[in-house]
């Protein structure tokens, strides 16, 4: 337990499963987050640990059980889901920036569209958020003229302009050439820190070891092994997630 | 001794028959050469064949009496020249092309964006329009209107829309804008307005850029052009509604009114008439361009890729606001090349009115042909015209497209 986990639970899931037509990805999933929790999602490719986060903010509609974020229950109402996404964050693999808005026009879209701020104190938060990530002096510029590393620092003050309670990663450093995946790291500790509730899928284990509450492991759709970081890598109990952790060491 | 290993170098002189460049620039001079000998060829074979039949090449036949009468269009009487006769044809081209251009636009996007709609019947019907009408030849869909057109009822049983719109065997009857006496001293004001407005921005722009902002370092500093837009929507937008709308008021009489048609003895009286030919021409190639702009938006808006309109729901963003401010804003430089290039059909198919008789450009010009001996000029005429018209309008559409894509160049 980090110093700012709480007992108030924040996400609640209660035997999630989700097909894709007659494919079943997820198989049942229960489990709760707590408010202020870090918890690192890994497992094999395919196993369902980005359509499990992707629930949480309906990009992907789950068919059974109940997930409810923040005291909001996830159904076909489109205000909740309205609601919920403006809870939580998500950063993504690829970015995902807008390439036809300046890093800092894509940081105030959502809090001058959707929280009604004024376009000043909108731009004014951008700019201390893009100082937060150590590049403010990108911000008049395009996405397609810097770095993947700084791309995706921009992608993480987007999601946190909006002033989410919660953050959602799906391998945040997968695009990055090795020597930017540092920089994106450290602003993740650095916001986990600062008390962010955090979903992270990733394979970083060091990050993981370092910063998480709890460390979960996906197999074929069930979360087959959840533990401490320090008990889920030196001792494992299930022999798939021995040989994942040993596998993924190795890298 | 010892070998020598080192890798030999190639660096004799060139020959000029083995040199790159000499050779681009030899075949493109000879390629010109024989261009040039060809044409001269065919046009002093088409000169001597003329001769031989007794006619020439003569442009002064323009300025002869046409001695036709043409059905609709701007001012024209059969005893003017063959000039204002061709005339009459371009203006009535044009004026079916724009308005075609215009409507098609509108309802492609329309049903570009229906055949995406989540919603099963708004995508099924969009498909059906779609499909139906671009896979029938536009010929027989100008045609098929014309013959619907005729079968309409007549003039004192019209169809009536709103008391204002009039339909009948005759064509359609609209209320058209006329200007007033009030129009002229109105134009006036609105010039001024129109000049303040420069006069303003520009300064305001200069102002901001070369005072206000002059401490930020270059990159930071917003550039001039975005200072323009920001005068011109703050500063300039009011004071030219001001003006203009004062200048209103202040004219001795409202400047426009609206006329609306009027059955009299003879048939509608005042409004605007479109003829059957052209009320046919009109919707048979507004609806075939229509079928091809919505294939165009809708393969625009399926080439932004998913993760934008994920990324866009995750910030909050409502359907509607990640069409209109994330997926849209990327779809237009993919649409508005293949766009253009329906637009110029458009205007091509409009010479397919010489199949009802509306005149425009190439129905006037084969009376032309008919009348005189000029039928080689009269073509080049027609062609040129067409091709000036294609021209201006992909300049028009290319400058649009770079105006607004700048996504910023790639590292
Ligand atoms: N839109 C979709 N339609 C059909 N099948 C899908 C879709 N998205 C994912 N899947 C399938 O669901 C399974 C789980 O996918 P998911 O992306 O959640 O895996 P993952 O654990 O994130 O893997 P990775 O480590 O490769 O990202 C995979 O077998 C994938 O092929
Ligand atoms: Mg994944």
């Amino acid at each position: 337990m980090n110093e700012n986990t709480t007992n108030d639970p924040i996400i609640i899931c209660e035997d999630v499963h989700k097909w894709f037509d007659d494919f079943h990805v997820l198989k049942g999933i229960t489990t709760t987050f707590k408010k202020g929790e870090r918890a690192v999602i890994c497992g094999p490719s395919g196993s369902g640990k980005s359509t499990f986060i992707r629930t949480i903010n309906r990009l992907e509609e789950h068919q059974r059980g109940t997930i409810i974020v923040d005291g909001i229950e996830l159904s076909n109402d489109l205000r909740n889901i309205n609601l919920i996404r403006q809870e939580v964050g998500m950063v993504f693999q690829q970015f995902n920036l807008f390439p036809h808005l300046t890093n800092i026009k894509n940081i105030t879209l959502g809090p001058i569209q959707v929280r009604k701020m004024s376009k000043k104190a909108a731009e004014e938060a951008a700019l201390a958020l893009l100082e937060r990530m150590d590049i403010a002096d990108q911000a008049y510029k395009y996405p397609a003229e810097i770095s993947g590393g700084q791309q995706q620092r921009v992608a993480i003050a987007r999601a946190l302009a909006m002033e989410p309670k919660i953050m959602l990663f799906d391998e945040p450093t997968s695009a990055l050439d090795p020597e930017m995946i540092s920089e994106v790291l450290d602003v993740m500790r650095e916001l986990a820190h600062s008390g962010m509730t955090m979903l992270v899928v990733t394979h970083e284990m060091g990050f993981a070891r370092e910063v998480a509450d709890r460390v979960m492991f996906f197999d074929e759709g069930v979360v087959i092994e959840e533990a401490a970081p320090a008990d889920f890598f030196d001792n494992p109990q299930h022999e798939r997630t021995k040989l994942f952790i040993s596998q993924t060491l190795q890298h | 001794m010892m070998e020598d290993n080192s890798p030999k170098v190639i660096s004799d002189k060139i020959p000029f028959y083995r040199d790159v460049r000499f050779l681009q620039v030899f075949f493109q001079i000879l390629f010109l050469i024989g261009i040039v000998l060809l044409a001269g060829f065919l046009y002093s074979n088409m000169l001597n064949g003329l001769k031989k039949q007794g006619l020439e090449l003569e442009l002064s036949f323009l300025r002869t009496e046409a001695g036709f009468d043409i059905s609709e269009g701007i001012e024209y009487e059969s005893s003017d020249t063959y000039l204002k006769a061709f005339s009459v044809g371009v203006v009535n081209t044009i004026k079916v092309s724009i308005i075609g251009i215009f409507c098609a636009t509108f309802i492609g996007f329309f049903f570009g964006i229906a055949r995406l709609s989540s919603n099963w019947l708004v995508r099924t019907i969009a498909s059906v329009y779609v499909e139906c009408f671009r896979n029938i030849p536009v010929i027989l869909q100008i045609m098929f209107w014309y013959a619907t057109m005729l079968v309409l009822p007549a003039v004192d049983e019209s169809i009536s829309l709103f008391d204002s719109i009039f339909i009948n065997v005759q064509g359609v009857y609209l209320p058209s804008l006329e200007g007033t006496a009030g129009l002229i001293p109105w134009l006036w004001y609105l010039l001024v307005g129109i000049i303040l407005a420069i006069i303003v921005v520009l300064g305001l722009a200069a102002f901001r850029y070369f005072f206000e902002f002059r401490e930020l370092h270059e990159t930071d500093r917003p550039s001039f052009i975005s200072n323009i837009i920001f005068g011109a929507k703050w500063v300039a937008a009011p004071i030219f509604l001001i003006v203009t709308i004062v200048g209103w008021f202040l004219t001795p009489e409202v400047p426009f009114e609206l006329l609306q048609p009027e059955l009299q003895r003879f048939g509608f009286v005042g409004g605007m008439n479109f003829s059957p030919e052209f009320t046919a021409l009109l919707i048979g190639l507004t609806v075939y361009t229509s079928a091809f702009i919505a294939e165009v938006v809708r393969s625009g808006i399926q080439a932004v890729v998913k993760g934008q309109r994920e990324a866009a729901r995750s910030v909050g963003l409502k359907e509607s606001q990640v069409l209109r401010l994330v997926v849209v804003p990327q779809a237009i430089p993919v649409i508005v090349p293949p766009l253009t290039s329906q637009y110029l059909n458009l205007a091509k198919n409009s010479s397919l009115a010489i199949a009802i008789g509306f005149p425009e450009l190439f129905q006037i010009g084969k009376t032309m042909i008919g009348q005189t001996d000029q039928s080689i000029l009269i073509f080049a005429m027609i062609m040129v015209s067409y091709l000036i018209m294609s021209l201006t309008t992909s300049a028009f559409m290319n400058w649009y497209n770079r105006s607004i894509t700048r996504m910023g160049r790639s590292k």
